[in-house]
C-alpha cells in the first residue's frame, strides 16, 4: 500500500461539504501557516519539499514561488492553471470534484505565502460542472472565515473566484492562460518578461497547476522532511496518476513516486494489466505530448534497468528510448493498436489546438496531420516518412510556446520505434484503408 | 419547431437577475478589467438566448462590458465551445481525441450519425432536436467514449446508452414545452 496525502480520505461520504472536510483535518494548513509561519516560512518549506510541478513540465514549485517579485504598491496575484486538456490527464477534474475543500485550502495556503489577495482558478470552460462545485466550496470556505477579511484574525484578506475558460488547449500554458484571463485570444506571450514579473494585468503573477497546489496542503501539514521520506531523491512525494486506453482498470490513482511502472499496469491495486486479456504494446506515460514508448522499453530501460514511476527514471534514455512522466496522463495500447492511426488522431489534435500565432507551429501542425492521414488511409508513399521529420525539424525550438514542440516530438518517437509500421501502411494500403491492422501485430512482451 | 414567442425570448437583453448575476462576475476583476468577464459572460449569453451567439448577442455582451464588438468576435471565434451559429436543441460533443479513439469514440461517432440521420459531424436532426459535434480531450479519458452535452458529461457510452439519453433528451424538451 503506498502513501495517500492527496487522496487519503476520498473515500469518506460526503468529504466534498464543508463539515466532514474539516472534521477530517481539513484547513488545518491554513490554521498552521497563517498562525505559526510567515510567509516566506512557507514558500521555505514548499522549496525543501522540493515539489515539482503537477502540471507536466516538473518545475519545481518552491523555485517559481522565489522567483515572484514584490514591487512595493503592487498586488499579486496566484492563478490556478485548472485547465486540464492534456490528452489521457483527468486527475485534477478528479481532485476539483471530489475534494473541492483541498483546492480551496491549497489557493489559501500559498496564497499567503506569495502575499496574494486576489487569487484565481482558471477552469477549462468545459469543466463548468465543476465550476459549480468550486464556487460551493468557496461560497463554504467565505461563510466560516476561512476566505475574506483578516482570516483568522491574521489581518490577511483573501479573495477567491473561479474564471471558465472557452474551449481551448493552449491556455493551459500559462502565458496563454493570463491572457484568456484578461478576456482575450489564448496566444501566448514572448517570455521573458515570465508572470513572476509581468503576469496578470501586468502584476507579478504566480501560475500552478491544481495538483502542485493541493499538495501544498500535506506538505505544510506533515512538513517537507516528512514529504521528503516519501518517493525518491528526484522525485519527492506522490503523484496522481490517471491511467487510461486499454487497461482493465482505467481510473486515478495516488502512487508514491518511484513504484515500479511493472507494478503500476500489473498490480491489483492499480491497473490490474490490459483489458480483455490482451498484451502490452505500447504506453505514453505522461500526457499525449511525451514520447511514445514501445513494450521493450516500458518496464525496463535501454539498458536493462527497471523502469520506475518517476520524474528521473521514465526519462531515463531520453528521446531515443524514454520518454516524460509529464502530466500523469498514463495512455496504454494492446496489441490491436495502431501507432500509425494514434500519431494522426494526436497530430489532429495539435492542428486544432495551434493557436495560430507562430507560422512553423500553425502551418506545421497541420501539414504533418494531413501527411499521417494520408499514411494512415493508404494514400502515403516512403517518401512521406522522412517528410514527418523534416517537417519536425522545422518546428521544434521556432514557436514562442511548446505546443509545437510537444506536437513535433511524439511524431519523432512514434516512426523512431514503429518505423515498420509506418512502412506496412505503404506497402498494405488496402488492408490499410480497411484499418486491417492484424497482420501488424508486433512482438509484445509476457510477464 | 420554436415558437415566435419563444424566439423573441431568446434575444438580449439579459433578465433583470440574470444581469445582477453577471455584473457580479464583472466585480470579480479589479476595475477596469471588466474584459475579463467576457468568456463567463459569452458561456451565459449562450445559455440565455438560445444556445448560439449571433452578432446581436456579441454586441450586447460587448455593451455590457464597455468594449468594442470586435473584441468580442475575435474572443467567440477563438475559443471552440462557442456556436456562431443556430444549433439543435440539444448538442452532443463527442470528445474523439486518442484515449477515447482506444475505447471505441469513432464507433459511438458513426452510431449517433447513423441514428440522427445525417451525413457529417456538426448536422442537426431533421426534427431539429440533436446536433452532433467533436470536441479534442475532454478530460474524462478512462471514462470513454463519453459525450458532454450542455454542461453534464455522459460516460462509458454503448450504442444502448445513446438510445437511452436520446430518449431522456427528448423526453426533456417534451417536458419543458408543455411547462410553457
Amino acid at each position: 500500500m503506498g502513501r495517500k496525502l492527496l487522496l487519503e480520505h476520498i473515500d469518506v461520504s460526503g468529504i466534498e461539504t464543508y463539515d466532514v472536510y474539516r472534521n477530517h483535518g481539513g484547513y488545518k494548513s491554513v490554521e498552521k501557516a497563517l498562525k505559526t509561519m510567515s510567509s516566506q516560512e512557507v514558500v521555505e518549506e514548499v522549496q525543501k519539499s522540493a515539489l515539482r510541478g503537477r502540471g507536466g513540465a516538473g518545475f519545481p514549485t518552491g523555485m517559481k514561488w522565489s522567483f515572484l517579485a514584490k514591487p512595493e504598491g503592487v498586488p499579486r496575484y496566484l492563478v490556478c492553471n485548472a485547465d486540464e486538456s492534456e490528452p489521457g490527464t483527468f486527475k485534477d477534474r478528479f481532485l476539483m470534484e471530489k475534494l473541492p475543500h483541498l483546492m480551496v485550502e491549497g489557493m489559501i495556503t500559498s496564497s499567503y505565502a506569495l502575499g496574494a489577495n486576489t487569487a484565481y482558478i482558471y477552469i477549462r470552460g468545459e469543466y463548468m460542472f465543476i465550476l459549480d462545485i468550486l464556487e460551493k466550496a468557496i461560497a463554504e470556505a467565505y461563510a466560516k472565515g476561512w476566505l475574506g477579511k483578516n482570516i483568522l484574525g491574521s489581518g490577511y484578506d483573501l479573495d477567491l473566484y473561479v474564471a471558465p475558460g472557452g474551449g481551448a488547449y493552449i491556455c493551459g500554458e500559462e502565458t496563454a492562460l493570463l491572457e484568456s484571463l484578461e478576456g482575450k485570444r489564448g496566444n501566448p506571450r514572448m517570455k521573458p518578461p515570465f508572470p513572476a514579473v509581468k503576469g496578470l494585468y501586468g502584476c507579478p503573477t504566480v501560475v500552478n497547476n491544481v495538483e502542485s497546489l493541493c499538495a501544498v496542503v500535506p506538505i505544510i501539514n506533515i512538513g517537507a522532511d516528512e514529504y521528503l521520506k516519501i518517493g525518491t531523491e528526484k522525485s519527492s512525494g506522490t503523484k496522481l496518476i490517471s491511467a487510461c486506453g486499454n487497461v482493465a482498470r482505467p481510473g486515478v490513482y495516488e502512487i508514491e513516486l518511484g513504484m515500479s511502472v511493472e507494478d503500476f499496469i500489473y498490480g491489483d491495486e492499480w491497473c490490474r494489466g490490459i483489458a480483455n486479456g490482451k498484451k502490452l504494446k505500447a504506453l505514453i506515460p505522461g500526457g499525449s505530448s511525451v514520447p511514445i514508448l514501445p513494450a521493450h522499453l516500458i518496464t525496463s530501460t535501454e539498458a536493462g534497468e527497471r523502469r520506475y514511476m518517476s520524474y528521473e527514471s521514465l526519462a531515463d534514455g531520453g528521446f531515443a528510448s524514454g520518454s516524460m512522466l509529464g502530466s500523469g496522463g498514463f495512455i496504454v495500447f494492446d496489441e490491436d493498436q495502431c501507432i500509425v492511426r494514434n500519431t494522426w488522431n494526436f497530430a489532429r489534435f495539435y492542428a486544432h489546438e495551434s493557436c495560430g500565432q507562430c507560422s512553423p507551429c500553425r502551418e506545421g501542425t497541420s501539414w504533418m496531420e494531413k501527411v499521417l492521414h494520408r499514411l494512415e488511409t493508404g494514400k502515403g508513399n516512403m517518401r512521406d516518412i522522412d517528410l514527418l521529420a523534416e517537417i519536425n525539424k522545422k518546428i521544434e525550438g521556432n514557436t514562442i510556446c511548446p505546443l509545437g514542440d510537444a506536437a513535433a516530438w511524439p511524431v519523432a518517437a512514434a516512426i523512431g520505434h514503429f518505423r515498420e509500421e509506418f512502412e506496412w501502411h505503404v506497402t498494405h494500403p488496402n488492408d490499410a484503408v480497411t484499418r486491417n491492422y492484424g497482420m501488424l501485430k508486433t512482438p509484445s512482451i509476457t510477464l | 419547431m420554436i415558437s415566435t414567442l419563444e424566439t423573441q425570448a431568446k434575444r438580449p437583453p439579459f433578465s433583470p437577475e440574470k444581469l445582477t448575476e453577471v455584473q457580479g462576475v464583472i466585480k470579480q476583476f479589479p476595475e477596469g478589467k471588466q474584459k475579463s468577464a467576457i468568456l463567463s459572460v459569452l458561456h451565459t449569453a449562450e445559455e440565455e438566448f438560445g444556445g448560439w451567439l449571433s452578432p446581436e448577442t456579441m454586441e450586447y455582451v460587448a455593451g455590457l462590458l464597455d468594449i468594442q464588438s470586435i473584441e468580442v468576435y475575435e474572443v467567440a471565434t477563438f475559443y471552440t465551445m462557442f456556436n456562431l451559429k443556430p444549433t439543435g436543441k440539444f448538442v452532443f460533443e463527442v470528445c474523439r481525441t486518442g484515449p477515447c479513439m482506444l475505447v471505441g469514440s469513432d464507433e459511438i461517432i458513426d452510431y449517433i450519425k447513423t441514428k440522427l440521420g445525417i451525413s457529417a459531424v456538426g448536422e442537426t436532426s431533421a426534427d431539429g432536436m440533436f446536433t452532433l459535434k467533436t470536441a479534442e480531450c475532454l478530460g474524462a479519458c478512462g471514462y470513454g467514449p463519453m459525450l458532454q452535452c450542455g454542461k453534464v458529461y455522459h460516460e462509458h457510452l454503448t450504442p444502448a446508452k445513446v438510445d437511452e439519453l436520446m430518449d431522456q433528451y427528448r423526453a426533456k424538451y417534451s417536458s419543458s414545452i408543455n411547462q410553457n
